[in-house]
């Protein structure tokens, strides 16, 4: 029990704290491949604090669904980093939800981002909020019919279960249908994560933004939890990305000793995942909205295809 | 003891005094509110007898039965408080008492005002008519109470009969469901004449005794006349026209449980009548089920009409309950009764849920209605300050709805999707892909209704009010928001406590499959939801509150270390350096759905027009006309021809008709003469 409750407070620490240096990576490796020297990886850790002293300007047309938000869409994240393995392939709450509960809280973040961007009465606003859950919808089948593929694999939408799966014969990432639905996937991570070529997350041009856009009015400490937000949604959703293909040096208790080797190869991992991220970033000029879905519908081709070999193999 | 038959009978009661009391007429306005309210009372006590005797045959697992002989032939007032009957009835005296409750305060500022006591006389025929067709076990019984849903339902969406959208919204109603019945009379008749009896008792498993051909086509004819009333597509068109303009109490019933009428019966028919199904059977309403979810929900984001949207949401919510029949259906044709019990739970789970959550944003619409005279959505905003109890519900029901945890939405998709799941291992050979792809487009579904009720409550409830109405709207009565709050809280507890309400499904499945599986779907001392065993997966919806309670001590901490000290304002939100933000610079309804009305062009086939009036250059407009409709395929392609035909056909009829007694008196003799020897033939 008390063993448990460690591993709980673990990778709770975990999550919250290595998502900036995540984001403080992808960050720092874009501007050196653009030849340019970027603001160093602990950036992000220092924006926070920054923020977090902050005061904060609150606009007069905003109701409570303002304030809400934030909390809301934190604590969301948060939790569904609790849900999936992430250095243990059991997850310390992995029974409290599934696969499917991970997707649910991300997008129950996603309902309040996108009320949060609507509650200001700017354009600007209501632009981010449209754009943000017309591509979360047209991700959706893709990314579902990816997760079933996963599970069915596994027999199970259990993520320890499933890790412990993939575990049990490390070389299956070469089959056909892991493959494709890892190339699915890979484009879903990009458009929720709000990356290039979907989205521009460094941006200055309001009407090309769509999550800055949501989040144009939030200053101060509000601001700090809605980056937080999203640092940790990009861990969660990465780490599901390679603790699912790739399960390789997970450890399957949370024994400290072996916990922190595999927090060394599961670090490994994410850089590398974000390392390709931002190669894909760096080489794609942003799409026109409008373009997405074909993007999104090569993704949802590519789930089905993995799904089909699923049935083949 | 539980006395469930005088509980039933004493509700039943209560409801047919409700109707009689508002047929007198009234006296005076005075007297015709107060008899209203009397009548409203009645039908609250109504509610709550039945829901005790529903929760009562529930509880024991009885299966109650009693009768009335009648005098006339094959007709036998049969009811019967089996299981399913108990579910749906406890669905309906769920809804039926807050609707009651917030009718108290709404009628007096209603269109029902003109006549308040004839209104209530007519809801209280609706739920004493739906009680007896969830509950009539003989054939002809279940007709008449069937036709009387419809005729006091169609009343009721006409009150308002000074607008002709209401007019033309009930008679487009009351025609379809004529042709449904009419199916479901042939159908019935089909296999009363298999059983030789007109007892739904007697028609247990009958359908197996039709001849193939047969027992298809009245497989078929129960499918389309209970679908009719359900509202699946493409027989849905009469849903939007009638349910938006009914009084909103009435929308909240319709949409909450009397389309679950429809469900009834093909829950009835096909698992009770009928035995194991052939595969096409169960696969055609899979198919008719993601159809239905899909485009419903589209439809629904094409609209900035709050009770027109709402009432598309309940051709998605139907299409995703079919998805969990279709399952059910697929899996008894290939022998896991576990799974398709499985199945049939999600969508018997959904129907009840759907029913709470689309009474309540229904309910909480009809406060806006009635606070700001508008459904339009492009006329609203701001109302969240204005009336926050109702922004509250209504986005209480906006987050169920959305399938999001922990309210109830979420379990009953969460299972779907466990059930389909288990299909693809379950089945054989290329039937096996239907389920993870149903399973991907529930996924479109569930997302693109976040999208529209980010859309419905966002744009009604938010930032700054759109028009003088929406500036002036007060908070509506408080019986109002009782009867929202009742629902709210169902929502609350049906999410929360869904291992516990599992146990009700046993006695339905055993009968329908003969396994009980909510041991099964249950462990972890009952916190944890499963898909048949942990292994295959769990979740829990209130250890998933509990700890997005406990994970709020984040912030907080962060707050109590850095941010107390910290400065907080109020200043005007960015608006590009303009002389101030108005109401003309939030997005619009239409706005928000335009990037899915361009994704998905191809089904709405918009047609915008964009017209500028300018003095001197066209650089320089004075005024901009902007208009944009979506084509509605169904209304056009498919009835459009069809209203040809019939009308065709019926003024070539009409020279049947000359006037002349004596002529019909002959149609009548010669019908007769024909029946006669059709009758000493066979």
């Amino acid at each position: 029990m008390i063993g448990q409750l460690l591993a709980v407070f673990a990778q709770m620490a975990l999550v919250l704290f290595l998502s900036p240096l995540l984001t403080g990576f992808s960050r720092t490796l874009k501007a050196r491949l653009q030849t340019r020297r970027g603001p160093g990886v602990l950036q992000p850790y220092r924006d926070l604090h920054k923020l977090l002293r902050k005061g904060m300007v609150i606009p007069d047309t905003a109701s409570w669904i303002f304030a809400a938000t934030p909390h809301v869409l934190f604590v969301t994240t948060l939790l569904a980093g609790l849900l999936i393995p992430t250095v243990s392939a059991q997850a310390p709450l992995s029974l409290f939800g599934g696969v499917l509960a991970v997707v649910y809280l991300l997008a129950l973040g996603r309902f309040f981002l996108a009320l949060g961007g609507l509650d200001t009465g700017s354009s600007f606003g209501g632009l981010g909020s449209s754009r943000e859950m017309t591509i979360a919808a047209i991700a959706e089948p893709a990314l579902m019919l990816a997760v079933f593929t996963v599970a069915l694999a596994a027999g199970s939408t259990n993520l320890s279960t499933v890790a412990q799966a993939a575990l049990g014969q490390s070389w299956r990432f070469l089959a056909p249908q892991q493959m494709l639905a890892f190339a699915a996937l890979f484009i879903v991570l990009i458009a929720e994560t709000g990356r290039l070529p979907v989205d521009n997350p460094t941006t200055h041009l309001e009407l090309t933004m769509i999550h800055e856009a949501m989040i144009l009015e939030y200053s101060g400490p509000y601001l700090a939890l809605l980056e937080w937000s999203a640092a940790m949604k990009q861990l969660v959703l990465m780490t599901l990305l390679v603790n699912v293909f790739f399960p390789f040096g997970l450890s399957p208790d949370w024994s400290p000793a072996a916990a922190l080797l595999s927090l060394v190869v599961f670090s490994g991992k994410l850089l590398l995942l974000a390392a390709a991220v931002v190669l894909v970033e760096t080489t794609n000029a942003k799409l026109r909205l409008f373009r997405v879905p074909e993007l999104l519908a090569v993704a949802f081709v590519l789930s089905a295809l993995a799904l089909i070999s699923t049935f083949l193999f | 003891m539980w006395p469930i038959r005088e509980l039933y009978g004493a509700g039943l009661l209560a409801y047919a005094l409700g109707v009689a009391g508002g047929l007198a007429g009234h006296a005076s306005k005075k007297t015709a509110t107060w008899m209203a309210s009397l009548l409203c009372s009645l039908s609250i006590v109504g509610a709550l007898l039945e829901f005790g005797a529903s929760v009562g045959a529930l509880l024991t697992n009885s299966d109650l039965a009693w009768s009335l002989s009648s005098g006339v032939p094959y007709l036998s007032y049969t009811v019967r408080l089996d299981p399913l009957s108990a579910y749906f009835t406890l669905a309906l005296s769920l809804l039926a008492a807050a609707v009651s409750v917030y009718s108290l305060g709404y009628l007096a500022h209603s269109p029902a005002a003109r006549s308040p006591e004839l209104f209530c006389s007519f809801l209280n025929l609706l739920l004493l008519s739906l009680t007896l067709v969830f509950t009539a076990s003989n054939i002809l019984f279940f007709l008449i109470a069937w036709e009387l849903m419809t005729v006091a339902a169609y009343f009721l969406v006409v009150f308002d009969h000074e607008s002709a959208e209401a007019r033309r919204g009930g008679l487009l109603y009351l025609v379809m469901s004529r042709g449904g019945s009419g199916m479901l009379l042939v159908g019935f008749l089909l296999l009363a004449s298999a059983a030789g009896s007109l007892e739904f008792a007697a028609l247990q498993g009958v359908g197996q005794r039709l001849p193939p051909p047969l027992g298809a086509v009245a497989c078929l004819l129960f499918f389309l006349g209970f679908g009719v009333k359900a509202g699946i597509i493409p027989l849905h068109i009469w849903l939007p026209a009638a349910h938006p303009v009914a009084p909103s109490n009435i929308s909240a019933l319709m949409s909450g449980i009397v389309i679950k009428a429809g469900i009834y019966g093909m829950a009835r028919v096909f698992f009770d009548f009928y035995g194991a199904l052939p595969v096409w059977a169960g696969m055609a309403v899979l198919v008719f089920g993601v159809v239905s979810a899909l485009l419903g929900v589209l439809y629904a984001l094409m609209e900035h009409d709050l009770k027109r949207l709402l009432a598309y949401h309940s051709i998605e919510n139907i299409g995703i309950i079919l998805i969990g029949f279709g399952s059910a259906l697929l899996f008894r044709s290939f022998g896991h009764p576990q799974l398709a019990a499985l199945a049939l739970i999600a969508g018997l789970f959904h129907t009840l849920n759907h029913g709470v959550f689309k009474c309540l944003l229904f309910l909480g619409a009809g406060g806006v209605l009635q606070a700001t005279e508008t459904r339009n959505m492009e006329k609203l905003g701001g109302l969240i300050r204005r009336m926050p109890a109702t922004a509250l519900y209504f986005l209480i029901g906006a987050v169920a709805i959305s399938g999001l945890p922990p309210l109830n939405g979420f379990v009953s998709e969460w299972l779907t999707y466990q059930a389909l799941l288990a299909g693809f291992g379950a089945t054989p050979a290329l039937t096996r892909l239907a389920f993870p792809v149903a399973g991907a487009f529930l996924a479109l579904t569930a997302a693109l209704a976040a999208a529209c009720f980010v859309k419905a409550f966002g744009i009604t409830f938010l930032a700054l009010p759109r028009s003088a109405e929406a500036e002036r709207a007060r908070e509506v009565s408080f019986s109002m928001r009782s009867g929202m709050a009742i629902l709210a809280l169902a929502c609350v507890l049906l999410g929360l406590g869904a291992t516990w309400f599992l146990p009700v499904f046993d006695p339905i499945t055993t009968r329908a499959f003969g396994v009980a599986v909510s041991q099964d779907l249950v462990a972890g001392k009952g916190l944890l939801l499963t898909a048949g065993s942990v292994r295959g997966g769990s979740v829990s919806t209130a250890l998933i509150a509990l700890l997005l309670v406990a994970l709020g001590a984040v912030p907080l901490l962060l707050w109590l270390l850095w941010g107390r000290k910290s400065p907080r304002a109020t200043g005007p939100t960015w608006d590009c350096g303009l002389p101030g933000l108005t109401a003309d610079n939030e997005y619009t309804a239409t706005a928000f759905s335009k990037p899915l009305r361009m994704i998905f062009a191809a089904l709405f086939r918009p047609r915008r027009e964009i017209q500028a009036d300018f003095e001197v250059s066209p650089y320089y407009p004075t005024a901009i006309h902007f208009e944009s409709e979506i084509q509605p395929t169904f209304e056009k392609h498919v009835y459009g021809p069809l209203r040809e035909g019939v009308l065709a056909i019926a003024s070539r009829m009409r020279r049947l008709q000359a006037g002349s007694i004596h002529l019909y008196l002959a149609y009548i003799f010669v019908t007769l003469i024909l029946l006669l020897l059709f009758a000493v033939r066979g």
